[in-house]
């Protein structure tokens, strides 16, 4: 190779120093900001964390796009899901009038709301296309209360930086950051296309999280817990997902 | 021949001006260090794309035109290949283990790694000649006639002349240019266009491309095209001398003084 020249040492020293400095802010600040996934150990953290940190700088407010009542899927593809279990058997033959949906953590009310109650609070609807990772899609119209409103009603405090949410299927947990949570279109749905939300598209209640690939609306919730860490949920991942590999951060 | 060696010549000396060896002991290499660099980790980077998305299309082998797509609607077309998911009917009797996890987050870590050192290298690239000078044909070798004779010698698979171990034929140019500013720009735009997160900032990505699963079926194509090209490539520089040309994307060294003309 090439004698090193002085003013090349100098220059690539200037630049090594630079980047090197410029990545230490430059995680400072992210992780200021709220910029790192709870994923972002393990060989595909620097991956993830570009990618939370870009969509999140890009998206925070960006509403997921909305259809025509014509582009609605005439025929819905619901997947598949492992068996319910006898509670939520009871439940169904009970037209689930006992069905709760429990809101605890960092809330000044800790409260519990029965379907009812979550009905006769605001409710919003939005058509959207709801994609699942594996690469199918369909549209269609959900209808259900706000998160956002939820999360006032219950007196959310100041430090809460996610909501994790909890289905009575055991295995399936799932949390969202403020900027997710807090978003106009994260509905608590109990109707699809302007019926009862059916029990193969998660009815009674599912988190419908609109700009995140499909295994982030979690089918039958039954509890919200507010956070400022999750590191204290499961092994510290942020939900069951990194749990089974798959990344927290489902917009990409 | 004699106007492109005069170019090569006068080329030589302006990339001598300027340095503090004489040229004899620094000789220029085939190729920069830069665009060394950048090719084998564009190289990995892509290969582990490929990889990891084949591995998603097993989860789901069918693909469609427009907004949306799934088992309830009719397919634009199938991949006959078993799949890792049994909601999907592929006619085979098993399912493939799930593997979309770490595939899933292997394609997003090296669709980084690919478009930021893509970007290294294409503002480089403009910056400093290197697009100008070594990929853009000369205006008279895009002529018809010019490039039905460059045609029928690469479909008589005739070893390219010792003059081109330092130059590229206009082929060769317009392909580098055409995966450089069509393929790879398409191809990381659709697929930004299925991040449902990404359109809900910027929804034309997706909506001048038809929709959705449109953009999945293009992703699918342009792969294709891409992995077309690679083969080639790879082809090419077997025909061309494979010890010689990696050398030159390795080491930077270009082809022995003796053996120039």
């Amino acid at each position: 190779m090439s004698k090193l020249s002085r003013r090349t040492l100098i220059t690539t020293g200037l630049t090594v120093a630079s980047g090197a400095s410029g990545l230490v802010a430059a995680a400072k600040l992210a992780k200021r900001y709220g910029l790192i996934p709870p994923d972002s150990g393990g060989i595909y953290g620097p991956g993830e964390t570009l990618t939370y940190a870009a969509q999140r700088l890009l998206t925070r407010h960006s509403l997921a796009r909305e259809f025509s009542r014509s582009q609605m899927s005439a025929k819905p593809f619901a997947n598949e899901v492992a068996p319910l279990g006898d509670e939520f058997e009871r439940h169904k033959q009970g037209a689930f009038a006992d069905w709760r949906l429990a809101v605890d953590g960092l809330v000044a009310r800790p409260a519990s709301f029965s379907l009812t109650e979550l009905r006769s609070f605001p409710r919003r609807s939005h058509i959207t296309m709801i994609q699942c990772e594996e690469g199918w899609s369909y549209i269609a119209e959900w209808t259900g209360v706000p998160l956002s409103h939820v999360l006032e009603r219950v007196g959310a405090l100041p430090q809460v930086r996610y909501v994790v949410y909890r289905s009575i299927q055991p295995d399936w947990w799932e949390s969202i950051d403020m900027a997710d949570a807090l978003h106009p279109q994260t509905l608590l749905t109990y109707e699809m296309n302007g019926g009862e939300l059916p029990v193969g598209f998660g009815g009674p209640l599912r988190m419908r999280v609109s700009r995140q690939l499909g295994y982030k609306s979690v089918k039958y919730i039954t509890r919200l817990t507010l956070t400022d860490n999750l590191k204290r949920f499961g092994k510290g991942l942020g939900s069951a997902s990194p749990e089974g590999g798959y990344a927290w951060f489902a917009g990409a | 021949m004699l106007r492109m060696s005069f170019l090569r010549y006068s080329l030589h000396n302006r990339g001598a001006i300027g340095r503090t060896a004489p040229m004899a002991e620094t000789p220029q290499p085939r190729h920069s260090g830069l665009v060394r660099v950048t090719h084998w980790l564009i190289t990995f980077a892509f290969f582990a794309l490929l990889v990891s998305g084949l591995e998603i299309v097993v989860s789901h082998p069918r693909f469609y035109w427009g907004e949306i797509g799934n088992v309830n609607t009719a397919p634009l077309f199938k991949i006959p290949i078993p799949s890792s998911r049994n909601l999907v009917p592929t006619g085979y009797g098993y399912v493939l283990p799930d593997q979309n996890g770490w595939s899933r987050y292997l394609h997003f870590q090296s669709a980084w790694v690919l478009v930021l050192i893509g970007l290294l290298y294409g503002v480089a690239g403009i910056l400093n000649g290197h697009f100008r000078r070594n990929l853009l044909p000369a205006l008279s070798d895009i002529s018809p006639k010019r490039l039905a004779v460059s045609i029928v010698e690469h479909l008589r698979f005739k070893r390219p002349s010792a003059e081109e171990a330092w130059s590229y034929n206009v082929l060769q140019r317009l392909a580098y240019l055409m995966v450089i500013f069509v393929l790879f720009p398409m191809i990381i735009w659709t697929g930004l266009a299925m991040s449902p997160s990404f359109v809900s900032a910027v929804p034309a990505a997706v909506n001048v491309l038809g929709g959705q699963q449109s953009a999945r079926t293009l992703h699918f194509f342009l792969t294709w095209a891409l992995v077309l090209f690679l083969l080639v490539h790879v082809f090419m520089v077997f025909l061309a001398g494979f010890r010689s040309r990696m050398r030159a994307m390795i080491t930077g060294r270009g082809a022995e003084p003796l053996e120039r003309v």
